[in-house]
């Protein structure tokens, strides 16, 4: 919250101001008709003069066209700035979720940043709007409310002013309890958001076992605990209103107990207690809209928590600057992980001392059972997290030394499960990089595409969304075209050819071997025959290395590659 | 009004008529607690009239007896606005419960294909934003509605009984508030459908990139990305300003309209008071009826605007209601397990045509027939139909042509559900919820005991792993699956399918992220528990499906060749050439 008004809101606080003086000056005309209406009756009527009648006609007409132009002038220019001042706190807390480092991203998890970016953004934006438009009046209001009474009477001013503090103290109370509640709500959205997403995800699935019925109710769950707090925060803050109604009335029965006493030894008039009575009405009306203020405030407070949350996170740039350390360029290979330790949680062991070189255009295999941490050797080279013990150098340099946009912009990824946009073709390979029709056609040439995208209808045909329109196989060719586009230095590609036919796996083989044989090489397979023609072959079974070197080192060596290379091949493994 | 928002209010109305007691409760509190505020400032005027006397002679237990009636009553009125706002709350809470059960449970009922097309962020939004806008608006604006139609009906009586004549100033300023009401909605209308729109599309596009941010990173695409959703970000900023821009028009314009009648009225009241028609104080209360009367005018141009909000976000809401669902059971489908043999798991397609666009036929003609018991492997390049044809089966889509019959029955005839029923499927891309894993392996079977899920899980060769979990079988599933590996996901998924006894197995490329070592345990379980069964099996890797029992090979979405590994090599055909493409390298 504090962010927001000291930070976001700072480049408009002229404006604002600018604002709330249009608005004060619309109010003000406002307030001039019933003071002309007044002298009217007073004073113009009973002379009878219908000039004068109309020249005050003339200028209430006056005075209510300026009131309504400034009006909306004045909510014009509070839209305006709660839209712009909105679109920057979107756009930056996007830029954050964008760079967050993965840690991060797991610790508050997808979902809440999705809510997080869209109904938070949309409860603050809400409240700088309102805020501005009620904000001016009712506050003036009070205010002025308070200080005529004060001029009336300020002994009986000050019984009224003694409520004060009892609102004070509801309001800190409520808020105390409502802010929480609210952020509880929007956790309980997060939950939302995640069931949602998991069920458009598995609907086949669920369609599959027939478990419509299972997931409406595991809805149904989420949905009345998000209307429970819904409620719970709302009735919290419904509170106020009729306490605060309550309290200034008391306020206002003991002011006319006190004012009978006070006329009666002649300390005071009966006109000042009526006129004191007018007044009340006035302060009472804008602490009613003060109140309703304070139910939106303290929904956005809890919004603004949320994001402010985020955008103070740690990501991945802060801790490449902290991190920037001399390293001696030693005289070695392009590629080393060195006694590279980590692990996820900082309880297991993903990976244990791991430590392998390469060569710039060797290629590597990394092969191992399910969960033996072959995607986190990619995790860490590409800097998704950082190793807790060792280093990882590319050309002598210590990987945490680079920038990251250095440190990608070598690589061409396909991760396992890797997301195709919806999007054409084209941009899918391109993913916003300087990349021509041209070389990204090649690029589908190379990964085996062309066939099925020109059955299609071209490389501008659209994807739909996950590339649903695409078979499995179809689209890890886009993803391995997507990686090739740039002919990167190092291309990893994480178990990416399991839905290809072997044809055309051989075929994509062949062509890497042809057309990138300066690339360095990082494959992850299942299978021994994707690997075995590599430089080197690393053997990972929980998360260490039990073996290293190439195909037939390892058949010499390595029990463990051995016993794999047997299972799939058969005992002479020299297929 | 256009006939789509009559269509939109229409179907918004039986959601508030379950509640029509509870709201009509309101109503009367809300006339009660409205009686009782005009009571208040009556009091304290006969306490003020007991002051009046003034020094040494006020009345002061008519002072105190009044002031006590006032506190009673502030007291009362507190209590029961309390009551009201607590009642909407709640009242309001269940409609929105209630929209978003519907909506959601249409979802599940849609065809899968529909979430190919429909980002999940604007799903998202829909169930969340649109639902909350529509209920806001409800909640305050319903009540809002009905004390105002009920203080300009008392207000406008006593102003014609004032002065008829003067009354006439109205015939001006109505019309004239309803035209500015009308120019303004016909304005906001479009710009709130945009709102509602752009910040869907906005929500999609953030759903899209947050789950892909692993990707968007490692191509340094971030800066296109923030780039893109600036674009996206301005739009929804701007369509939410521009409805804004008219929007708050409204309020001032109204306000505007009565200040003008104002001024009319003293005009007018001034000559009527000349020629003697009326007198200054019949003047001064005309004035303040007249205030009464605009008050709630000001209020319902308000409530219009919000409508209009309302409105455009409900159209959303029910657009995503009246999506076509899967297409009903026939009225006499057949429920398998009523039937009195049971499945054998003969599955035969004939003939079949089907294309999830028309005009781009996946398959055509294709005919194939599955004996009872046996393993059929679908072989066949990438894109040639293999996984539609498991589509079909399940009846996600229904046949274009052609029919597909399970032991001579058309499987049109069975009910969706009991035909889902018969089969056991794993899918390709391995999907677990957030929740234990007991919860993700029982998920299929729900009467499951935990020694029948162990008994899965050891045949799916998963035990060992679940059991060095510090929590075992109670650990919970994160959404990002940190906490366990691709092939973990799959075995459990296939341990979720060892669990279901049906007679037909699916296995659609299910063995891909497996290591083989893992891979050829998992076959050997699967081929004790496919004894007995009709088994589909898509793979990729030749070398597991070399003894199945008919391997039939899709290209062009037919089957081009069908027989056993041995017959289909000596034939030498596609097949032949697919199995040695394979060592090509």
């Amino acid at each position: 919250m504090k962010r927001i008004i000291t930070y976001y809101l700072k480049p408009y606080y002229l404006r604002m101001t600018v604002g709330f003086f249009i608005k004060f000056s619309g109010t003000l005309m406002d307030l001039f008709l019933p003071w002309t209406l007044a002298r009217m009756i007073d004073v113009v009527i009973p002379a009878g003069k219908k000039e004068e009648i109309f020249l005050w006609g003339i200028f209430m007409l006056v005075c209510s066209v300026l009131a309504v132009t400034l009006s909306i002038i004045a909510n014009r220019m509070a839209s305006r700035v709660a839209s712009d001042s909105i679109f920057t706190i979107r756009e930056d807390l996007f830029r954050k979720v964008m760079i967050l480092s993965n840690r991060q991203v797991d610790e508050i998890t997808r979902p809440s940043l999705i809510s997080r970016l869209t109904s938070d953004t949309y409860n603050v934006h809400q409240m700088i709007g309102r805020i501005q438009r009620l904000g001016v009046r009712s506050p003036i209001l009070l205010v002025g409310g308070i200080i005529m009474t004060f001029l009336l009477d300020p002994v009986l001013a000050c019984i009224l002013l003694g409520v004060l503090p009892l609102l004070t103290a509801v309001v800190i109370g409520v808020s105390g309890k409502s802010i929480p509640q609210f952020t509880q709500l929007q956790e309980k959205v997060d939950g939302f958001v995640r069931l949602i997403r998991e069920d458009i995800a598995g609907i086949r699935v669920i369609k599959a076992l027939s478990k419509e019925n299972f997931e409406q109710e595991r809805f149904n769950q989420h949905n009345r605990e998000v209307v429970d707090w819904e409620k719970r925060a709302t009735v919290t803050t419904a509170i106020i209103n009729p306490v605060m109604n309550l309290f200034l009335n008391m306020g206002l029965v003991c002011v006319v107990i006190a004012g009978a006493y006070r006329v009666n030894e002649g300390l005071s008039k009966v006109g000042t207690i009526l006129a004191f009575m007018t007044y009340f009405t006035i302060i009472l009306n804008a602490l009613m809209s003060i109140s309703r203020m304070f139910v939106i405030v303290s929904k956005a407070a809890a919004s603004a928590e949320r994001i402010d949350r985020v955008l103070k996170g740690e990501d991945e740039i802060s801790f490449q600057l902290a991190c920037v350390s001399k390293e001696k360029e030693k005289e070695i290979s392009f590629l080393e992980f060195d006694h590279v330790s980590f692990s996820y949680d900082g309880t297991g062991n993903h990976l244990r001392d791991i430590s392998f070189q390469m060569e710039k255009g060797e290629t590597l295999g990394i092969i191992g059972a399910t969960g033996s941490g072959k995607s986190t050797v990619v995790n860490l080279l590409m800097r998704y997290y950082d190793p807790d013990e060792g280093t990882i150098r590319i050309n002598g340099r210590d990987i945490r030394a680079m920038s990251l946009k250095d440190l990608r912009s070598r690589f061409g990824t396909v991760f396992q499960n890797d997301v195709i946009f919806e999007d054409s073709i084209l941009e899918n390979i391109r993913m916003g990089r300087n990349i021509s029709e041209k070389e990204a056609v090649d690029a589908a040439g190379y990964a085996k595409a062309l066939d099925f995208i020109g059955e299609k209808g071209g490389i501008l045909e659209s994807l739909n969304i996950r590339g649903a329109n695409l078979s499995g196989g179809q689209k890890q060719r886009i993803l391995i075209a997507r990686a090739l586009a740039a002919h990167p230095e190092i291309l990893v590609l994480d178990d990416s050819s399991s839905a290809l036919d072997y044809k055309t796996d051989s075929q994509l083989r062949r062509e890497l071997k042809e057309n990138f044989s300066r690339t360095t090489c990082i494959l992850i397979a299942q299978r021994v025959s994707s690997v075995m023609n590599l430089d080197h072959i690393l053997v990972l079974d929980e998360g260490a290395v039990i073996g290293q070197g190439t195909h037939e080192e390892l058949m010499k060596t390595c029990e463990g590659y051995r016993e794999i290379v047997i299972s799939q091949m058969g005992a002479g493994g020299n297929v | 009004m256009k006939d789509s928002q009559k269509n939109t209010i229409k179907r918004l109305i039986p959601y508030l008529m379950k509640y029509r007691f509870l709201l009509l409760l309101a109503f009367v509190m809300t006339i009660g607690s409205n009686l009782l505020a005009l009571l208040g400032p009556l009091l304290s005027g006969y306490a003020v009239d007991a002051i009046e006397p003034g020094k040494g002679s006020v009345n002061f237990s008519r002072v105190f007896q009044y002031a006590g009636l006032m506190a009673m009553f502030y007291l009362v009125s507190s209590i029961l606005s309390y009551i009201l706002s607590v009642l909407m709350i709640t009242i309001s809470r269940k409609v929105v419960y209630q929209m978003r059960k519907d909506v959601f449970d249409r979802m599940l009922y849609l065809p899968a294909g529909y979430y190919d097309t429909h980002q999940t962020g604007d799903i998202i939004s829909r169930i969340s934003y649109d639902i909350d806008t529509v209920n806001e608006s409800l909640s305050s604006d319903l009540i809002q509605i009905l004390t105002t139609l009920v203080t300009v009906v008392g207000a406008l009586y006593m102003m014609v009984i004032i002065s008829p004549k003067l009354v006439l100033v109205f015939v001006i300023t109505v019309p004239l508030s309803g035209l500015m009401t009308r120019f303004i909605t016909s304005r906001t209308r479009p710009l709130f459908r945009e709102r509602a729109r752009s910040l869907g599309a906005l929500n999609g596009f953030v759903e899209e990139t947050v789950t892909g941010q692993k990707s968007i990173k490692a191509y340094c695409e971030e800066e296109e990305v923030i780039r893109k959703f600036s674009f996206k970000n301005k739009e929804a900023v701007e369509s939410y300003y521009k409805s804004e821009y008219y929007g708050s028009m409204t309020g001032p314009m109204v306000n505007f309209i009565n200040n003008l009648s104002l001024t009319l009225i003293s005009v007018f009241g001034a000559f009527l008071y000349l020629t003697g028609a009326m007198s200054v104080g019949q003047i001064s209360s005309f004035v303040l009826y007249s205030r009464k009367f605009s008050g709630p005018i000001n209020e319902a141009a308000n409530i219009m605007n919000d409508l209009q909000s309302a409105l455009a976000a409900a159209e959303r809401v029910f657009k995503l209601m009246d999506e076509i669902p899967e297409q009903e059971d026939r009225k006499d489908a057949v429920v398998i397990s009523d039937l009195k043999q049971s499945v054998k798991g003969c599955v035969e397609f004939s003939h079949v045509d089907f294309g999830y666009e028309t005009g781009k036929p996946i398959l055509q003609n294709l005919s194939l027939k599955a004996e009872p018991g046996k393993m059929i492997a679908i072989v066949g390049p990438t894109g040639a139909g293999k996984t539609t044809i498991i589509n079909l089966l399940m009846r996600f889509y229904d046949v274009d042509g052609g029919k597909i019959t399970i032991d001579g029955m058309d499987i049109r005839d069975l009910t969706r559900k009991s035909l889902r029923k018969a089969f056991a499927m794993v899918l390709q891309e391995t999907w677990l919820f957030q929740g234990t894993i007991y919860e993700n392996l029982a998920y299929g079977k729900e009467d499951a005991t935990l020694d029948e899920v162990v008994k899965a899980a050891k045949d799916a060769r998963i035990h060992s792993f679940i059991e060095q979990l510090p929590e075992g079988y109670n650990t919970i599933l994160k959404e990002d699956g940190t906490n366990i590996s691709k092939g973990q996901k799959q075995l459990l998924t296939i341990a979720r399918a060892m669990l279901l006894d049906s007679k037909i197995l699916i296995l659609d490329e299910a063995t891909s992220n497996v290591d083989t070592r893992t891979e050829i345990r998992i076959q050997q379980a699967m081929r004790r528990l496919m004894a007995g069964k009709t088994c589909f099996v898509i793979a990729h890797r030749l070398s597991t499906i070399q003894d199945a029992d008919l391997i039939a090979v899709i290209y062009q979405g037919g089957v081009a060749e069908q027989g056993t590994h041995q017959s289909l090599m000596e034939k030498r055909g596609r097949y032949y050439e697919m199995v040695m493409a394979q060592y090509d390298s």
